[in-house]
């Protein structure tokens, strides 16, 4: 099997008595989609926010491409390639959407300490970003401010921020939150082609989505992994049925 | 930025009112009009300063009177060695040149900036704003306490430094010089805010997250901003003790922390011309009000608060309309 790309070993984040991240293990490997499920209050997004450094875990390792990212902040993780999306979008209000994610283009490039070349007159960094839109279909409202924007508009501006920064694995955090059955549909296409492109480590409450795009799930509850496996397993594993999808039927 | 026209035209004529003012004052015999203006100019590029970090990086910095005051002791402590013919530092004599002079209070402020902010930036919200005023009252009473140049009673400029090719003592030459530097700062505002550091210091403003999240440090991106600022502000503190031929502590004073965020929240924040109206407006004012009565100060409180409560935009948003981000 390939090397993985991200590779979590027994992780633990503790609050007061509360194990948020109990002995956590877990791998993303090239070319996969990875689904993380799990009730709510599971700790999901507790780990998301180690992963991504914005949270020091109390203990365990993080590698990401063979390297202890463990001690590193949430700028260092991004320039090696760990793209996020948010659960709640996260973005520029006031920049349009092209401005955000051509702030992108310029953190890959490295060049934020450059002072005098006009941002809106720079192809190097329009190009690649009415690229990043186009993909992600927004291409059309690429001069709207993200304050303006549809609240899935803004879901798929966080995608396109992450395929700007040229991630070489996305840590999507329930990207299809709040958004419409038309636009899930959409992101579940697109986001079946881009594993090609960097193995994707999904958040996702929507089980439609999960089990059609997941080459792996994990399930999380009370902040241990209860099971990991394919489709199918999980969806015969007689822990995972109890814990979790026993409750939606 | 590119696109609004009106906000264009009001640049203009605000650039043509200030540059108008003194040649009128002076044609009508009024030479006190010329300072006024003077006065407005200075205080409009100490404001420049103060707008590229609280405009442009939304952090409200209430310690600007620190690198104020430092430039205009660097004019007056330059001035007064060359004066009296004593060696400054290391053997080095003071000198009357401004050319000089600005360039040791860039360079001074550049360089406190980047101590304070080391420290200051690692706090946000009111505890920045409380830091920064801390250090700004720190160097206001060690000024107070330092007899060799005139402590609390502050020291004087007896003749205002020169500048190659230019009469300084002739105010209306003087006036010119402060409103070059002015249009000067403006320029590099306009080129910084457009540019790649712009884009990331207003994204430090909008979303520090979201700029983390790109893999932009926001410290670093805020610690450059914070230097700049302090280093414009510190010029236009040479200027301002040049142009009154004296520097007291009160150039250190929070007063005068207080002054310049009041100036940007008039004129309008962020706004590349926001000083310049806020300065001219306030100087009125302070003129004109304060000629009526001595307490001019509480009407304008009373104006502040109508355009806090109506409007947010201040001068330049109330004839400008909203800012675009492009």
């Amino acid at each position: 099997m390939a090397e993985p790309i991200l590779d979590i070993r027994n992780l633990n984040k503790s609050f007061g008595a509360l194990k948020a991240t109990d002995n956590v293990s877990l791998d993303l490997r090239p070319g996969e989609i990875h689904a993380l499920i799990g009730p709510n209050g599971a700790g999901k997004s507790t780990l998301i926010h180690q992963i991504a450094g914005s949270l020091r875990p109390g203990s365990g390792t993080i590698r990401f491409l063979g390297r202890d990212i463990g001690a590193l902040g949430v700028p260092e993780r991004t320039r090696l390639g760990l793209g996020r999306t948010f659960q709640i979008s996260s973005l520029a209000p006031d920049y349009s959407a092209l401005r955000n994610v051509m702030l992108a283009v310029q953190a890959r490039q490295g060049t934020s300490f450059r002072f005098v070349k006009a941002v809106m007159r720079d192809r190097s960094l329009r190009d690649p970003a009415l690229e990043a839109l186009e993909r992600v279909g927004l291409a059309e409202r690429a001069h709207v401010s993200a304050a303006e924007l549809s609240h899935g508009e803004r879901r798929q501006l966080e995608i396109a921020i992450a395929l700007a920064l040229g991630s070489k694995a996305f840590l999507l955090d329930e990207p299809m939150a709040g958004m419409g059955p038309e636009g899930s549909k959409a992101l579940t296409t697109f986001l079946d082609g881009l594993r090609a492109e960097a193995p994707i480590l999904l958040v996702e409450h929507d089980m439609d989505a999960v089990f059609a795009l997941a080459d792996r799930i994990s399930v999380l509850v009370y902040g241990r992994v209860i099971a990991t496996g394919t489709v199918e397993e999980i969806r015969h594993n007689p822990d995972v049925r109890q814990a979790y999808l026993g409750e939606e039927g | 930025m590119m696109g609004n026209p009106r906000e264009t035209i009001l640049n203009l004529a605000l650039v043509l009112l200030l540059a108008a003012i003194p040649l009128v004052a002076t044609g009508m015999g009024e030479p006190f009009y010329v300072t006024l203006a003077t006065r407005m100019a200075i205080l409009a590029l100490a404001a420049v300063g103060l707008n590229f970090l609280l405009g442009l990086g939304g952090l409200v910095s209430f310690g600007h009177a620190a690198f104020f005051g430092i430039g205009g002791y660097v004019a007056g402590i330059a001035a007064t060695h060359a004066f009296n013919a004593e060696p400054l530092l290391f053997g080095l004599p003071g000198t009357n040149q401004m050319i000089v002079i600005w360039l040791a209070a860039v360079l001074l402020c550049g360089l406190a900036a980047l101590a304070i902010g080391v420290i200051s930036l690692r706090t946000s919200g009111v505890y920045f704003i409380m830091i920064t005023l801390a250090f700004a009252q720190m160097i206001y009473y060690f000024a107070i306490s330092w007899p060799a140049y005139g402590g609390e009673d502050g020291l004087s400029i007896y003749v205002r430094n020169g500048f190659p090719g230019v009469n300084t003592l002739n105010g209306l030459h003087f006036f010119y010089l402060c409103f070059g530097l002015l249009l000067a700062a403006l320029a590099v505002f306009s080129v910084l805010r457009n540019s790649r550091f712009g884009a990331a210091l207003e994204a430090s403003r909008q979303n520090q997250q979201r700029l983390a999240a790109v893999g932009i440090a926001p410290f670093r991106v805020k610690l450059v901003a914070f230097a700049i600022s302090g280093m414009i502000t510190g010029l236009a503190g040479a200027l301002f003790a040049d142009l009154n031929r004296f520097v007291s502590p009160s150039m250190l004073s929070w007063h005068m922390s207080g002054e310049l965020i009041v100036l940007i929240i008039l004129g309008g924040t962020g706004r590349l011309f926001g000083p310049v109206a806020g300065a001219m407006v306030y100087v009125l004012f302070e003129f004109y009000l304060g000629g009526v009565t001595e307490r001019w100060q509480f009407f304008l409180g009373l104006i502040l608060l109508g355009v806090v409560l109506f409007a947010r935009g201040g001068v330049v948003g109330l004839i400008a309309g909203k800012a675009r981000h492009g």
